[in-house]
């Protein structure tokens, strides 16, 4: 008997080919993706020349989405964005997403199917970890490890030690997987993870919609977390029947499985969280933030722009209109979503309430394009990184949070509740 | 590899943001991204570091991005090295894997201040606080990532085994 392991040692060791593998043991993996963008993959391209091969391990496991940067900023990101296109067409990469079918990375390739339950998946964004939501274990690495990856189809890790986040209960109205996860990154800091991975249970993550738990795993990161992961359940299995274009492995972890510290969370004691500049682990309530005035708010990213994101913001636009002194820009993820958001009518209520809707981009999340904020200005954003400069000027200020308060927030001017609103 | 130079230091959580903000990110030319290193932290940091100055910082040194442009912009801009109490991981693997020499050392970040000379010999692990005569000592790299940095990075470590078929 092999001893007892967790999901991610479990699925670490099936794909370094070992009976058990070991917090801190170094091991190389078999690849079943590798990722990169627009602004890694020149990078790894680069890098991956300088191996002297002339094919990629596998052309149809590699995936490459320019998404940060486009619809192309200018010049020198149309010039990024060819370098990726001209190396798809040499090289005949399947999974590459042109403009029109491009969406933003880690909500396109779990809706595509292309990453799945039981995977190892490096990916060039260090969101990468938003995969875990499928049960897969997926980081983050710089472009050479993606090259490394495009080359040999493998990766080197250190076993990660684990934590447990076990959440139970029901979460209050108005309270989303973005406040479970700045919760959790204000209780143990932008470094609380390093190096680990982070386990999502319990009866309030089991709750969660697949849309949610992609918002928890996107931002372990944010803890520092090598991976998020959340055991596959029958919501999971719903999602990627008929989707998932291999075959999906179940991994779960042992009983007796050895964890670094498990947290006992109360999703009772978890209310709508606002994170204060400049830092993803300087939370507060947002009920005790409704003096902050905000000239921007932004939804969408890989964290918060999938359809059911989009569904609460028109619940609380409905009837209403974006406060004059506020730019509402919203931001569906992928082409999948924006068709149907449009088809459920949410568009006429973004429309109405004066808010602007763009194509899928990660744009202004990173302080790239389509939404840059100016010296001084304040935005709410539901998107995952405050850092300083990150969404323009180094004076502006970044505050993230929930679709729901972010959407209430663009009508009051302030940042604000739902249930403030008249 | 021994590194010789004076000391810039920094706080806890110096993100990749600041170390190379992404509205620099479409280019992926070193010198040029190496113009912008750490600009919004310190609008002065490229114009004080020398050839061969040492970058100094508390926990978590590179959270955030992925971006692999943020070690390049350091090493480009003329750091030989970062000395920090802990390194956010993807950052810790960018610059094994990209050359930029990085060491653990809590007791040298505490004992090092802003402006101080200090010598470096990586392999030994050892810092020498040269202004303060004192001595510090550093986390040893795990043999398998030691093997990485010998070998000349990743991509010289795969070239190597391409071409031993």
């Amino acid at each position: 008997m092999p001893r007892p392991m967790t999901i991610t040692e479990k699925i670490l060791a099936a794909h370094a080919g070992l009976p058990e593998v070991e917090p801190g043991q170094l091991i190389n993996c078999a690849l079943d993706i590798v990722l990169a963008n627009d602004v890694t993959a020149p990078i790894a391209i680069r890098e991956f020349r300088r191996t002297g091969l002339s094919k990629v391990w596998d052309p149809e496991k590699i995936a490459l989405v320019p998404d940060h940067y486009t619809p192309n900023k200018d010049i020198k990101s149309a010039e990024q964005a060819k370098v990726m296109r001209d190396f798809v067409r040499e090289q005949g990469i399947t999974h590459y997403y042109e403009i029109g079918c491009m969406g933003v990375e880690h909500a396109l390739l779990p809706e595509q199917g292309v990453v799945g339950p039981g995977d190892v998946i490096i990916g060039a964004d260090s969101h990468t970890c938003t995969y875990g939501a499928l049960g897969a274990f997926a980081t983050g690495v710089g472009s050479t490890d993606a090259a490394a990856g495009m080359a040999t189809g493998e990766a080197w890790f250190k076993v990660p030690a684990s934590l447990k986040f076990n959440v139970e209960g029901e979460l209050s109205p108005w309270v989303s997987a973005k406040d479970i996860i700045l919760h959790i990154i204000g209780m143990i800091g932008v470094d609380g993870a390093l190096y680990q991975a982070m386990e999502f249970t319990g009866s309030t993550i089991e709750a969660l919609d697949m849309d949610g738990r992609m918002t928890v795993c996107n931002m372990a990161i944010e803890a520092g977390g090598k991976s998020g992961i959340i055991a596959v359940d029958d919501t999971t299995r719903a999602y990627v029947n008929g989707r998932f274009e291999r075959e999906a492995v179940e991994y779960h972890s042992d009983p007796d499985a050895v964890y670094a510290a498990v947290y006992e969370i109360d999703a009772a004691d978890i209310v709508p969280t606002v994170a204060f500049p400049h830092l993803p682990s300087n939370t507060r309530p947002a009920a005790e933030a409704r003096d902050i005035k905000v000239d921007q708010v932004v939804i969408g990213s890989c964290t918060n722009g999938r359809l059911e994101d989009l569904r609460v913001t028109a619940e609380v636009l409905k009837g209403r209109t974006v406060h004059p002194d506020v730019r509402l820009i919203i931001i569906p993820a992928t082409q999948e979503i924006y068709r149907q958001a449009m088809h459920e009518g949410l568009f006429d209520i973004y429309l109405d309430a004066n808010a602007a809707v763009s194509t899928p981009t990660c744009g202004p999340c990173l302080g790239g394009h389509m939404g840059i904020l100016a010296a001084g200005e304040r935005a709410v954003a539901t998107t995952n990184r405050n850092f300083v400069g990150r969404m323009g000027d180094p004076t502006s200020e970044v505050y993230l949070a929930s679709p729901a308060v972010a959407a209430a927030t663009a009508v009051a001017g302030h940042i604000a509740l739902p249930e403030d609103l008249e | 590899m021994k590194f010789h130079g004076t000391a810039h230091k920094y706080g806890r959580d110096i993100d990749t943001d600041v170390i190379i903000p992404a509205r620099y990110l479409n280019t992926s030319v070193p010198e040029e991204l190496a113009k912008h290193c750490m600009e919004d932290l310190d609008p002065n940091f490229v114009s004080k570091i020398e050839f061969g100055d040492i970058l100094v910082a508390e926990e978590n040194f590179g959270c955030g991005s992925s971006r692999e442009h943020a070690p390049i912009s350091i090493k480009a801009a003329g750091v030989s090295v970062v000395i920090a109490k802990s390194f956010a991981r993807i950052f810790y693997r960018n610059a094994i894997n990209t050359g930029l020499a990085i060491m653990e050392s809590p007791e040298a970040v505490d004992g090092i201040t802003d402006g101080d000379e200090v010598e470096v010999d990586a392999d030994a692990g050892v810092i020498v606080n040269v202004t303060k005569g004192e001595t510090y000592h550093a986390q040893p790299f795990p043999p398998f990532v030691k093997d990485i940095i010998e070998k000349g990075g990743l991509i010289e470590a795969i070239k190597q085994k391409v071409a031993a078929g």
